[in-house]
């Protein structure tokens, strides 16, 4: 087990400096989510204007997995299509699976695919995807 | 007693995790099991096993015997009056609901109180909260001191005339604080209130008479104290285990069905409906020979021997909060390394070969008391040692390095 395989350089600096952190001011679409087994919280905010995520923001407590994971997923999916949202997420999942995925479509996210290597911590990675399907799923 | 010794009874502790030497620190969720142990409950289904109180065969009686000689021997464990006393369940969780709905909810009326504090599991927090939802019964907590210990003058102030339960840990689960149970529980009895105990983090380390505490109900789990998992203890006095109604309606707890009604068997059979866990009993009864063996006084300075050698250890690294007491504390040293997540500590540690918990220990009023969302723990048995401590010491260097470096 190498601890490099899971804490990569992209990781560590969306953790310290994590992208689209904060709220989206008024009335917007908002999901709370925690992982109930360890306490990790995050808040996912999103704008949907014609089928396009126009912006997207969160805020929670985490370890650094799950914080990289949810400043990295912002930066993918912001001004994309819903549908191409989706794709992604379930191209992530592929990932967190260890199954063949589409490196080209997840982008900075790759740099999470150690994580499958480390099943207690799959979950830190999934909980901010598990917020935007279910944003996606109050959406629709 | 020697360390070494002790820990060549324990066979999964003679491994590698993560190509380094296994240093297990996380025996307050459960701990490992000594080969007697492991080989009672198989010998049990190599030799003897069958259902209990039923059959009229050879087998059936060996099992019965073994089933009913584990509940004497839990009763002489924590010095109970009669084994009647003693009720086997799946584990502190299971007694501590029993309690809750089989007792409190049928006997509380709205004004009534339960008192608790905010240092309680899970488990001894929400069985409560249901029956104050139940019934109108309020639940009230005793204010923790700002080292997480209990007052006893804020015992004395929340306990009142109308408060009918005090449920209390004996020892707390993330604190590692002691509760003074013997002088709540008297607190409770003038005040008419019963007193209930989960005994979860104390009877595994700790000599504990049920008589001296003068508690009403102690719950614990026989896995924590090097029985297998899924059996546990409820003991309660006479009267109030009289009084308390069975969960669990079926086989073994009955005395008379009829078509339209029945009735049940006197306590502890009557709360046991169902086979039972017998295998388990039978492990319980034989780890608590080991640990007689050793003794529980010597069990408990080897433990506080070496939880201050970890809070020493733990207490001179830089950037690492401690949570909870300094005085006397339980086997256990629950932390935070500045900076670095719980879990991000746990995953170095853990490749390092050390095995610790993070999270909210199912404690998450107390982590919210605590301000933090989540804390990591190292917690100890007799099985550990000082080098144990030491690469724990060592892992936590290489952990705050790691992150200052990948962090950079």
């Amino acid at each position: 087990m190498q601890l490099d395989d899971l804490y990569r350089q992209v990781i560590m600096d969306h953790y310290q400096h994590p992208r689209n952190q904060g709220s989206i001011g008024g009335e917007t679409l908002s999901i709370d989510l925690k992982n109930p087994t360890c306490g990790d919280e995050i808040t996912l905010q999103m704008k949907i204007e014609d089928g396009l995520v126009t912006d997207v923001r969160f805020t929670g407590t985490g370890c650094s997995i799950s914080l990289a994971s949810a400043s990295m997923m912002t930066e993918a999916i912001k001004g994309k299509p819903v549908a191409e949202a989706m794709e992604i997420s379930e191209e992530f999942r592929r990932m967190m699976k260890g199954e063949e995925f589409d490196a080209d479509r997840l982008g900075d996210l790759e740099s999470l695919a150690g994580v499958c290597r480390f099943p207690a911590r799959i979950k830190c990675a999934t909980l901010a995807w598990h917020a935007l399907e279910r944003g996606a799923d109050k959406k629709s | 007693m020697d360390r070494a010794m002790i820990r060549r009874d324990f066979p999964i502790l003679d491994q590698k995790v993560n190509g380094k030497p296994l240093v297990y620190l996380d025996s307050a969720a459960t701990s490992q099991k000594p080969r007697q142990v492991i080989d009672a409950v198989s010998k049990y289904y190599q030799e003897d096993n069958s259902n209990v109180h039923r059959g009229v065969h050879t087998l059936g009686s060996r099992a019965t015997d073994a089933y009913e000689r584990a509940r004497e021997k839990v009763a002489a464990f924590i010095h109970a009056p009669s084994e009647r006393q003693i009720v086997f369940t799946r584990g502190t969780t299971e007694s501590l609901n029993m309690i809750a709905h089989g007792y409190a909810r049928k006997r509380l009326r709205e004004g009534d109180e339960i008192v608790i504090t905010p240092m309680e599991h899970h488990s001894n927090l929400i069985p409560w909260q249901q029956v104050a939802q139940a019934t109108g019964a309020t639940l009230k907590y005793v204010p923790l001191q700002s080292d997480g210990t209990v007052s006893l003058a804020d015992v004395e102030a929340t306990i009142t005339q109308n408060t009918k339960i005090v449920s209390m840990t004996h020892v707390s689960n993330v604190l590692g604080a002691v509760n003074p149970i013997r002088e709540v529980a008297a607190i409770a009895h003038r005040h008419g209130a019963i007193m209930v105990v989960d005994g979860a983090q104390s009877v595994p380390h700790m000599a504990v008479d049920v008589r001296d505490l003068d508690c009403d109900f102690l719950a614990f789990s026989g896995h924590k104290m090097m029985g297998p998992t899924g059996i546990g203890v409820l003991y309660g006095k006479r009267e109030v285990l009289e009084q308390m109604e069975p969960s669990h309606f079926g086989g073994e707890m009955i005395d008379t069905v009829e078509l339209f009604q029945s009735t049940w068997k006197e306590a502890p059979w009557k709360f046991e409906g169902g086979t039972p866990i017998i295998a388990g009993a039978v492990g319980l009864a034989v780890a608590i020979d080991y640990l007689n063996e050793i003794g529980m006084d010597t069990i408990h300075r080897l433990d506080a021997q070496l939880t201050s050698y970890a809070m020493e250890r733990l207490g001179a690294i830089a950037d690492l909060t401690i949570y909870g007491p300094s005085g006397e504390r339980g086997a256990l040293v629950t932390f935070n390394v500045s900076g670095v997540h719980p879990h991000d500590v746990s995953t170095v540690l853990d490749s390092e070969g050390v095995a610790i918990r993070a999270g909210h220990h199912c404690a998450q009023p107390l982590m919210r008391w605590l301000d933090v969302a989540a804390t990591a723990r190292a917690s100890f048995y007799i099985y550990n040692t000082e080098d144990d401590i030491d690469v724990l010491a060592r892992a936590l260097e290489t952990t705050k390095e790691f992150f200052s470096h990948a962090i950079r």
